[in-house]
């Protein structure tokens, strides 16, 4: 045993251990990201194909179920499975284009209103708190209602009414980095507020960047098919969760798996989204407990 | 204490002008209105005869100057639709929403406080673990999909609770429970995390050490600080019991704003969709504002920590 091991203070390792529910949040998301990727190739049937003649049959496993509709077949006699299958690549790619834009927005303003303080600060931390106030759903229901609900709206409406979590997070954070020996370093080397602040103070703020906009992903998919299920998502043929949840919602009388599929899949996306989030927050950045 | 206040209650002032400054906008994001006050066949004259007389043809700071003007006395103009002041519709719905929301958000406290209490006190336990699976699932469950299971289950299935409507106590369980479940997790969540913070702190190992009974430590001393935090989430989970308003009472038909708003958006009733959005932010920032005063009287030392930014 070497001298110097014996004279180092025993300190226990943060201990990295990959927990059952990381575990399971990462397969079950993989599992269900790379169904939606593959989605065309993996559904058994084309998602908006009418087949009349089967109208509303149950899952496979109950009495009038077919073999070749797992799920079963919604009013239209379309097959849920497929659906559902497609309707995640909405779910998951509108939910991830939404959350960049909204970190972009956010981050933005939280490293301007962090780092130059003063009237800038106080003037983004005042439209932090108008975007706190108003109801969002409502906003982006108005919004994407005159404008005219198409992908590229849903996404930039979403991405602009959530951005106020980045840019309290960012600020928080720039706060007390800026006042950090190699910030002064970095500036007294005469580098440019530009420069210092993409270069010194954002990579020092990436952590809790990633918490945030993981557990803002569980919170699009929930917000994108609320504005789907409200009928103002991105618009049929193309299937989407929150359209089958509204479809369903008129047969939770008589066919009950029309509503229970679709959601169950929300679920279970968000869910997955969910504790992979909340892992990398334990292990990244415990401080961020919310 | 004072300058605190006085600056809390600018702010507060602020944030209501910003809200208005989005509310003028959401108007005069399609354009021009007068096309939807008009029948399809209106001459080009009688087109540009209304503008005149609406003022829509000032520039935009005046036309927002007036719109506020009216707006800080509660004059958000008629209805397109109901053809009544849009004000006294809301008012009319208001008290629906209000107990949904209470009743919501009651319902979560009472639940989720011992819940997260207990689940602290017994950490690792049976319980914890039930615990904390109901916090995944409830902070994953949306909204509308949780309601529609409710109301299979128990409506359509069990037929214990009415579907839809406002009528007698009953109608309210189904909504209320679908619409507090996200925040009975996440207060759950609060109420165990900052709970363990507590009873890890230094004056409760001291009080424990001077042989006060652990009952008395865990529920008078732990407690009121564990309380602390989830006064300020109570604030901000209103403003989501709000939004989460909206879709409960659409599956619900519960008739409050929120499904009045829905109605107003479907219909392009601009004036009652920037009444509700006022009425609603005015009412999350009027909330939020005596909750920090609260909050600073609980907890001295947040004006300090405040102030010194």
């Amino acid at each position: 045993m070497s001298v110097t091991a014996t004279m180092l203070p025993v300190v226990a390792r943060p201990r990295r251990r990959v927990s059952f529910r990381a575990a399971f949040g990462l397969g079950a998301l993989l599992l269900i990201g790379g169904s939606a990727v593959l989605a065309p190739q993996l559904a058994p049937w084309d998602p908006a194909r009418q087949m009349l003649t089967k109208r509303l049959r149950p899952p496979m496993w109950q009495a009038h179920g077919l073999r070749e509709h797992p799920l079963g077949t919604d009013h239209l006699g379309r097959d849920i499975l497929s659906r559902i299958l497609h309707g995640g690549r909405i779910s998951l790619g509108v939910g991830l284009t939404a959350v960049t834009l909204s970190a972009l927005i956010g981050v933005t303003l939280g490293l301007l209103a962090g780092f130059f303080g003063g009237r800038a600060d106080a003037l983004i931390m005042r439209i932090v708190d108008v975007f706190l106030a108003i109801p969002y759903i409502l906003l982006a229901m108005g919004v994407v209602f005159a404008l005219g609900p198409s992908l590229l709206n849903v996404i930039l409406v979403m991405g602009a009414t959530r951005w106020v979590q980045f840019a309290r997070i960012v600020r928080a954070d720039v706060l007390s980095i800026r006042e950090r020996e190699f910030v002064a370093g970095a500036r007294a080397r005469g580098n440019r507020p530009l420069r210092l602040l993409l270069r010194h103070v954002l990579p020092n703020a990436l952590t809790p960047i990633i918490v945030v906009a993981t557990l803002e992903l569980a919170f699009m998919i929930i917000y994108e098919s609320a504005l789907s299920f409200l009928g103002l998502g991105v618009q049929p043929p193309t299937p989407t969760w929150g359209w089958m949840l509204a479809d369903g919602r008129n047969y939770v009388a008589t066919a009950w798996w029309l509503a229970t599929f679709p959601g169950l899949a929300i679920m279970l996306t968000v869910l997955a989204v969910n504790l992979l989030g909340d892992w990398l927050r334990d292990t990244l950045d415990p401080r961020l407990k919310v | 204490m004072v300058g605190y206040v006085g600056r809390r209650l600018l702010q507060s002032l602020g944030v209501l002008l910003g809200v208005s400054v989005i509310v003028f906008g959401l108007l005069h994001l399609t354009g021009d209105p007068t096309r939807l006050l008009l029948p399809l066949e209106a001459r080009e004259e009688d087109v540009r005869q209304l503008r005149a007389l609406l003022g829509l043809d000032d520039p935009l700071w005046v036309q927002y100057g007036r719109f506020l003007a009216r707006a800080v006395r509660g004059d958000f103009g008629l209805s397109f639709k109901h053809q009544v002041p849009a004000l006294a519709l809301i008012f009319q719905t208001l008290p629906a929403t209000l107990q949904l929301t209470a009743a919501g958000l009651g319902l979560a406290l009472v639940v989720a406080v011992p819940a997260g209490i207990l689940s602290a006190l017994k950490r690792n336990s049976l319980l914890d673990a039930l615990c904390s699976v109901g916090v995944l699932l409830g902070q994953a469950m949306p909204v509308y999909w949780l309601g529609l299971l409710l109301i299979m289950v128990f409506a359509v299935g069990l037929g214990w609770f009415p579907a839809a409507g406002r009528d007698g106590w009953t109608s309210i369980v189904l909504p209320a429970t679908a619409l507090g479940a996200f925040s009975m997790a996440r207060i759950a969540r609060m109420a165990r995390s900052g709970m363990l913070e507590v009873l890890a702190q230094d004056y409760v190992r001291t009080a424990r050490a001077a042989g006060i009974r652990t009952f008395v430590v865990t529920y008078k001393y732990a407690l009121k600080n564990a309380a602390i935090p989830l006064v300020t989430i109570i604030g901000l989970e209103f403003g989501i019991l709000l939004g989460g308003a909206v879709i409960t009472e659409t599956i619900f038909a519960w008739p409050g704003v929120g499904r009045l708003a829905v109605d107003a958006i479907f219909s392009r009733d601009y004036p009652l969709v920037q009444a509700i959005v006022a009425v609603l932010a005015t009412l999350f920032v009027v909330i939020n504002l005596v909750i920090d005063l609260v909050y600073t009287y609980l907890d001295p030392r947040i004006v300090y920590v405040r102030s010194a930014r």
